[in-house]
């Protein structure tokens, strides 16, 4: 299955193992460039582990295994060799929960960038500033950047999340339900936020709204118990999907 | 009357129940009456020694049992510079030891070595004692001290604190055993409280290209700071009172001495080993005071120790 | 951008060593001390240390009167402690969610739980022996029972609050009245955690050896009055130690290990314990 514009990432035979568990069942599916790709499906579909597994954020916990490949710039991500830190900034990745490390606004955005780059006061500064804007968080907090970041509200927060993210500048965002927990306005904030960011980012959602994924993404891959069902242009798989499971699931007779 | 029968047995369930609750509430009213008469009691065997010396008790370093003339700043000090120490000793070791166990660990290796780490906590004072006397003491004597006093002691400023006697038993001695002693405290606190650092937030710092090391310093140790200073003042208070270890190996000296080569004495060795021979109600009295002392100290700390735990606590409790 | 990464990386593998090294000297100490206690405690052990009672200076002797009075002890104080710290600890996890005793009792309790032990024996000494007008055995069983206390009631607190609250509603369902429902249903399902706490409290109890030194002092001869000062592994362990004879070094050794032994061995038994019986919940 592949998309029609040129893609950024190529999954090939994609397996995900928790211990003996085979979470996803060989997948393949190509990731267009400066486009939304959203996974869809049921709880416990693999959507999740599917994500995680672009920037090995599974690594962390023993007993997870992949095979199979997932490239980027001609790189197999999976390979052991493959520098883990050095991956994980160039794909930016925001969670279900805001999670704002307990430092300042501006410190929060700075971290990131520090990691890799020595940048003048000034730089940084000019830096913060732009990440911010681009995540429409700018004139909110440029009053308080010295304030803690736990103390804005949950949009406010998951903005600022990322804000961190795209400030490294990665090629690459992946959000995993990034608004799960928050509320509709704010929500409509976000999904506002990820048409303006497609421009500069290939972005990954995953969410179990359906709505959502038929509001901001340009592809969608359905998932169902480890396995990609379907996926195409997000108008061919809501309008006239092909396998009668997703046709189930998006007309709501399931899931 | 069945009815009647029923209203009997309901009232005599009242009745247990409040007996039942009374009598809990007044276990729990115990512990207070128990504080309370702890302090109590230390205040009135102190009364003859706070008649004869004052605050200048505080601040004189006389200790003449021959005279009756007494102080408690020697033991003081010494009381504080080995808890000091020790902590220094014991608050990078604990952190290295809490990272191992929460980030670096096999899984298999888990359970196993912080049940080891713990059992260090289990081993008795006494036994610390005996072994630093007789084991620890004579290699550090021979190996350790004149290697400091050759190197550190000949440091300006700092030197004349490390250059003396290689003796073994000394106020350095008394400290480097009281960080054994205290590790296994503060390192499992120090664990428990990364345990709750929420994996997503650390996933984030990881999702950024941090390193494990930048996570734990950067990430999770701000958001444990009360936790961890909790911990520490834990430790801090178990080491302040620790007792026999001490007693073994601090050299029982009521001197001022700069160097931490020289014996020394803490509040807790000097009650372990003078009170049963001590005659004289002003030399008990003295004795008794220093106890005072202690625990007013160790109540200080433990109570900022148990209030920054019960913050970090309750900012749990609120987050979930 | 290449140097500033590599200088990260590098920090990083140093952070991790010195955690490693941390980690393996936590563990020298452990090994050091066990390995210690083993050369010098073993050859020691002899059938006069069960059998014999203390010697004077130069002779030999065994350990049996301190033996026995340090169980006595502890079992006085575990069963003084256990009693009192279960009820404290009961009222502060069932009726201790209004009100000001709670809260402060706990903060009170949290701060006796690390209080330094020997301040407990200055205070029965205060008390209690200074009005008997002698050292003894009773006085030290109450110092140990001080110590017991707080941490019964800090485990059974923690082990009561662990028991569903739908548990309780069922028997308050069935119209149990509150002591029942505590004293049959909660505690009984809580009741390992609290087993576990007492065996801790026991180990704890069986090596300290500051509250003693003022209480139930020590005793050179065979002595099964508690009325009477008593000897005690702890006090016998650092009289023999700290003397230059070598017969009672030796002995002090064989205490050591022995005591050793048995703390060490209730510390892990109370863990295997509390964790098959959580795991089968």
């Amino acid at each position: 299955m592949t998309a029609t514009t040129p893609p950024r990432i190529v999954v090939k035979d994609l397996n995900f193992y928790y211990g003996k568990f085979r979470a996803l069942k060989d997948i393949n599916l190509d990731i267009a460039e400066k486009k939304v790709t959203a996974f869809i499906g049921p709880s416990g579909c693999g959507k999740s582990t599917l994500l995680r597994t672009f920037n090995r954020m599974y690594q962390l916990y023993p007993q997870q295994t992949a095979t199979g490949s997932i490239i980027l710039d001609g790189d197999n991500i999976l390979d052991r060799s493959q520098d883990l830190n050095k991956l994980r900034a160039k794909i930016g990745m925001v969670f279900q929960k805001p999670t704002p490390f307990p430092m300042s606004i501006y410190d929060n955005i700075a971290f990131g960038v520090k990691l890799y780059h020595n940048l003048s006061r000034n730089d940084m500064d000019e830096r913060v500033e732009w990440a911010l804007k681009k995540a429409a968080l700018w004139v909110e907090v440029k009053d308080k950047l010295k304030q803690s970041g736990m103390g804005l509200s949950g949009g406010q927060q998951q903005r600022l999340c990322i804000a961190r993210a795209i400030a490294v500048k990665p090629q690459v965002l992946l959000l995993d339900e990034p608004t799960s927990a928050l509320d509709p306005i704010s929500t409509a904030h976000i999904e506002k936020l990820i048409d303006e960011l497609k421009e500069d980012f290939t972005i990954v959602i995953v969410t179990h709204n359906m709505q959502q994924a038929a509001r901001v993404s340009d592809y969608t891959a359905y998932m169902y118990i480890g396995d990609l069902v379907e996926f195409g242009e997000t108008s061919s798989v809501f309008t006239n999907p092909k396998r009668k499971e997703t046709e189930d699931y998006i007309t709501g007779r399931f899931g | 009357m069945p009815m009647f029968l029923h209203e009997a047995r309901l009232k005599r369930q009242t009745l247990f129940d409040s007996l039942f609750r009374n009598l809990t509430r007044l276990a729990a009213l115990g512990v207070l009456l128990l504080l309370a008469s702890i302090l109590f009691s230390l205040v009135m065997g102190s009364i003859p020694a706070i008649h004869a010396f004052g605050f200048g008790f505080l601040t004189s370093s006389a200790w003449d049992p021959v005279n009756d003339k007494f102080g408690a700043l020697i033991p003081i000090i010494g009381t504080l510079v080995t808890s000091g120490i020790a902590l220094l000793i014991a608050i990078p070791v604990s952190f290295g030891i809490a990272l191992f166990l929460t980030e670096l660990s096999p899984r298999a290796l888990r359970r196993p070595l912080g049940v080891a780490i713990e059992l260090l906590a289990g081993i008795p004072s006494i036994i610390y004692g005996m072994w630093g006397l007789f084991e620890f003491a004579p290699l550090f004597a021979d190996h350790i001290e004149p290697w400091i006093n050759d190197h550190i002691g000949t440091i300006p400023y700092v030197g004349p604190f490390f250059s003396g006697p290689p003796m073994g038993i000394g106020i350095l001695t008394a400290s480097i055993i009281l960080a054994i002693m205290v590790i296994p405290f503060i390192s499992s606190v120090m664990r428990d409280v990364f345990d709750v650092v929420p994996a997503m937030l650390k996933e984030s710092a990881y999702g950024l290209g941090s390193t494990t090391w930048e996570v734990m310093m950067s990430i999770v140790l701000p958001y444990t700071k009360v936790g961890v200073a909790g911990g520490i003042m834990l430790g801090l208070g178990r080491a302040l009172g620790e007792t026999m270890a001490v007693t073994f190996v601090i050299g029982n000296a009521h001197e001022l001495s700069k160097s931490l080569l020289n014996p020394g004495n803490s509040i807790s060795s000097a009650l372990a080993n003078e009170f049963t021979e001590a005659v004289g109600d002003l030399y008990t009295s003295s004795l008794i005071e220093l106890g005072l002392i202690l625990f007013f100290i160790t109540f200080v700390v433990l109570s900022i120790a148990r209030y920054m735990l019960y913050k970090l606590g309750q900012r749990e409790g609120k987050a979930s | 951008m290449f140097d500033l990464y590599a200088r990260r990386r590098l920090i990083n593998a140093i952070g991790l060593s010195v955690s490693v090294v941390a980690m393996a000297f936590g563990l020298f100490w452990l090994c050091w001390i066990l390995w210690t206690l083993l050369v010098h405690g073993l050859p020691a052990m002899t059938p006069a240390v069960f059998d014999k009672m203390t010697p004077p200076p130069g002779s030999s002797g065994g350990l049996f009167n301190a033996i026995y009075g340090s169980v006595m002890m502890t079992i006085g104080g575990t069963l003084i402690g256990t009693p009192i710290g279960i009820m404290a600890g009961t009222y502060l996890a069932e009726f201790g969610h209004r009100g000001w005793l709670a809260p402060i009792t706990r903060f009170i309790n949290d701060i006796l739980l690390s209080a330094p032990s020997i301040v407990i024996g200055l205070f029965i000494y205060e008390v209690y022996v200074v009005h008997v007008k002698h050292f003894s055995g009773w006085a030290g069983t109450f110092a140990l029972a001080i110590i017991v206390i707080p941490i019964v009631i800090r485990t059974t607190e923690n082990m009561l609050r662990l028991v569903p609250s739908t548990l309780r509603e069922a028997a308050a369902a069935l119209g149990a009245p509150q002591w029942k429902i505590i004293s049959f249903v909660t505690l009984r399902a809580a009741r390992a955690g609290i087993i576990t706490g007492v065996m801790l409290a026991i180990a704890r109890i069986s090596g300290e050896t500051a509250p003693l030194l003022f209480t139930s002092l020590n005793n050179q001869f065979w002595n099964d009055d508690m009325n009477q000062p008593m000897a005690n592994l702890p006090v016998v362990i650092f009289q023999f130690a700290m003397s230059p004879y070598e017969d009672w070094q030796k002995l002090a050794w064989a205490g050591a290990l022995l005591i050793t032994a048995s703390v060490l061995t209730l510390n892990i038994l109370a863990r295997v314990l509390f964790r098959q019986s959580t795991s089968t919940h």
